[in-house]
């Protein structure tokens, strides 16, 4: 049973990363670098828009991705810990945390 | 009140704060000297992972390097932020969950073996020395300009702070006073930032002014307009346009990313926080520290190259403002009055360009060719003191960890106590501070070549082996050693032949597949995991406790440090 669980958070995480990725990709190598010339057709303000994804927009982007796979890995984290709370029968009292410590040590 | 006097009192003021820290957090365990007893709060840890990574390079050179490649910079900027996106998804919480003290720990527990934990600490090492040298050597720049002392004084003066913490402290004296450095160098890049935005644009912004127009005073129109049409007026580049090739951009791109997420003094401050939650949460903390100051270098490159060209383009040299001739002194900037007519050309002709200007004087001198304060300009020291210094300290810390805990303590001298390990880490951060004084004062050849080797050497060995030592549960030591040894070798023979051996067929024609040195730790990255993924298909799965390793350190939960 705890076998599947596992397994089940470690096919979640990775879905997480490799999306995440994918984004992280496509802003970085994708806007700024192969497409750099082609955005820069666009202009907002008095930035071509390949330019400023290139030194400014992909670094805004990296910070974000960042606190969503923050956010979602917590939410993750947190189903996993009640329900191995569940299964080890701790009662509704008991902290999710303290359980998978006592586990793990 | 004068600059130099002004850059005394700051200089003064943040050193003292460094020596209090350092007194106050004496490591008293190999715990507290390695991983600063692991419960760091995630806020300061990304303060000081954010002051451990910006180095000098950072500080001083890079947007002096960005004003003078216009979009090609770019590599810098995507690299070296891109790299914590990897870090926060593929190691660093892993390897917080792994709990050990070091990144070697983690190789030679992994692939259980003497072998690849010893390989590992020798990439560890080479890694650091070649980084560490660099921040000594601009720590001394700073001192012989700023406070009229020998780049000799320089770097001994700086040796001697930094062994103050990071001796007594270990870890946790480098934390806390890392914490302080970010906030010294943040304030000191940010502040005159902002006055040349105001100054130049009306925005106090600097990434707004950025992409805003000049005032009337600088001629109107927007700042990247206006700075293209200068460029194309004098012959130089255009700015916003990219010269170098599109491959070459992104292999250094990837090198550099790869390299940032395997930099083992960055990996091991995601050591000193007290659980998995917080790795992941330090590391976001950290990358958006380091992006404050990421987006503002290109804006303060591109102010900086229009103030000079509208500085010093076509003006009397008798008429040239002060700071010239004062950073003439220190051949950062050279005037050669080609036609005899006593006004500065400078253009992108060579034959007819009379003016050369070192890369470095576009931070370092930009608030004086913007008139600012001069408490303004004397910021600018202190800032980039505490970025060399707080980069040297992250670095002596490996190398003084690598030698005590893996190299004596898990490798050759097992019997001996906890007492003695701690003496051994304080003898050999010792000696690396000698060794790094004295390549800081005897530079070899130039510092951010040397420093594209670091980057260039973590991505080739450690990134790869850590990722597929978590995500790749049938690596085996066999696959993993030879990936690393594959690795860190091309890359190595790769840069040493272009930079050292043979210089003068440093260029597009001679590299491979047309890519430069400073991009060819992305091949090495390549061929690592293909010979790693290849050698460990034909050999024997790795045993059954080290699976349930990997199996673990995917969970959430707390691991227990042994």
């Amino acid at each position: 049973m705890s076998n599947s669980r596992a397994t089940s958070y470690w096919k979640s995480n990775l879905k997480i990363v490799s999306s995440l990725l994918c984004v992280w990709f496509v802003v970085s190598f994708g806007c700024g670098i192969l497409l750099v010339d082609f955005l820069d057709n666009f202009r907002f303000g008095g930035f071509k828009l390949g330019f400023w994804m290139a030194q400014q927009g992909s670094i805004f982007v990296f910070v974000v991705l960042i606190y969503v796979y923050i956010l979602l890995m917590d939410k993750l984290d947190d189903q996993y810990n009640e329900a191995a709370a569940t299964d080890n029968d701790q009662g509704p009292s008991a902290n999710s945390h303290q359980a998978t410590e006592e586990q793990s040590a | 009140m004068s600059v130099q006097l002004w850059t005394y009192i700051f200089v003064f003021i943040s050193f003292s704060l460094y020596i209090g820290i350092a007194v106050w957090s004496r490591a008293s365990s190999t715990k507290e000297f390695y991983v600063a007893g692991g419960g760091v709060h995630p806020l300061a840890n990304g303060m000081a992972t954010a002051a451990d990574w910006m180095s000098a390079a950072s500080f001083i050179s890079m947007a002096g390097l960005i004003s003078f490649l216009g979009r090609d910079g770019t590599f810098y900027l995507m690299g070296w932020t891109g790299g914590y996106v990897l870090l926060a998804m593929l190691l660093a919480p892993y390897l917080r969950k792994f709990g050990k003290f070091t990144v070697p720990d983690f190789i030679g527990d992994r692939y259980y073996s003497r072998t690849a934990r010893i390989i590992a600490v020798f990439c560890a090492i080479v890694i650091s020395f070649v980084y560490v040298c660099g921040q000594m050597n601009g720590a001394g720049i700073v001192f012989s300009r700023f406070l009229q002392v020998d780049i000799t004084t320089g770097v001994v003066i700086g040796m001697a702070i930094v062994f103050m913490y990071a001796v007594l402290g270990g870890m946790k004296g480098i934390t806390y006073t890392q914490v302080a450095q970010y906030c010294v160098l943040i304030f000191a890049f940010m502040v005159p930032a902002i006055f040349i935005s105001i100054l130049m644009t009306g925005q106090a912004i600097p990434q707004v002014g950025f992409g805003s127009e000049l005032t009337e005073a600088f001629g109107g129109g927007y700042l990247l307009d206006r700075l293209d049409g200068l460029s194309e007026e004098l012959g130089f580049a255009v700015y916003t346009e990219g010269q170098k090739s599109t491959l070459d951009v992104f292999f250094i791109t990837a090198a550099l990313m790869f390299g940032t997420a395997g930099l083992p003094h960055v990996i091991i401050r995601f050591f000193t926080v007290p659980n998995v939650r917080d790795a992941r949460k330090s590391a976001g903390y950290a990358l958006v520290f380091i992006a404050i100051l990421y987006t503002t270098a290109p804006a303060v490159s591109a102010f900086a190259r229009t103030n000079l060209i509208n500085t010093v383009n076509n003006a009397e040299y008798a008429d040239i403002p002060d700071w010239f001739s004062q950073w003439e002194t220190t051949n950062l900037i050279a005037f050669n009055d080609k036609n005899n007519d006593g006004r500065i050309q400078y253009v992108g002709d060579p034959e007819v360009n009379e003016l050369e200007v070192n890369r470095d004087i576009m931070v370092l001198a930009n608030p004086e060719i913007a008139g600012l304060p001069n408490w303004v300009v004397a910021l600018v020291a202190a800032g980039a003191l505490a970025a060399a210094l707080s980069t040297a300290a992250g670095l002596l810390l490996v190398i003084s960890t690598s030698v005590a805990h893996d190299l004596l303590k898990r490798s050759f001298m097992p019997g001996i106590t906890e007492k003695q390990e701690l003496l051994y880490a304080r003898i050999s951060i010792f000696i690396a501070v000698l060794i790094a004084g004295y390549y800081g004062i005897n530079p070899p050849a130039y510092v951010a070549q040397v420093v594209a080797f670091a980057f260039g050497l973590a991505a080739a060995s450690f990134f790869p082996a850590i990722v597929m030592g978590i995500f790749k549960q049938r690596m085996n030591k066999e696959g993993a050693i030879s990936g690393m040894v594959a690795g860190f070798t091309f890359t190595a023979a790769y840069i040493i032949y272009f930079k050292f051996i043979n210089p003068t067929a440093n260029t597009e024609e001679f590299w491979w597949f047309g890519i430069s040195p400073e991009g060819i730790g992305t091949l090495g990255t390549m061929i690592n995991l293909g010979v790693a993924l290849t050698i460990c298909r034909f050999t024997p799965p790795p045993p059954q406790e080290v699976q349930e390793i990997v199996e673990n350190i995917r969970l959430p939960g707390e691991a227990v440090r042994s």
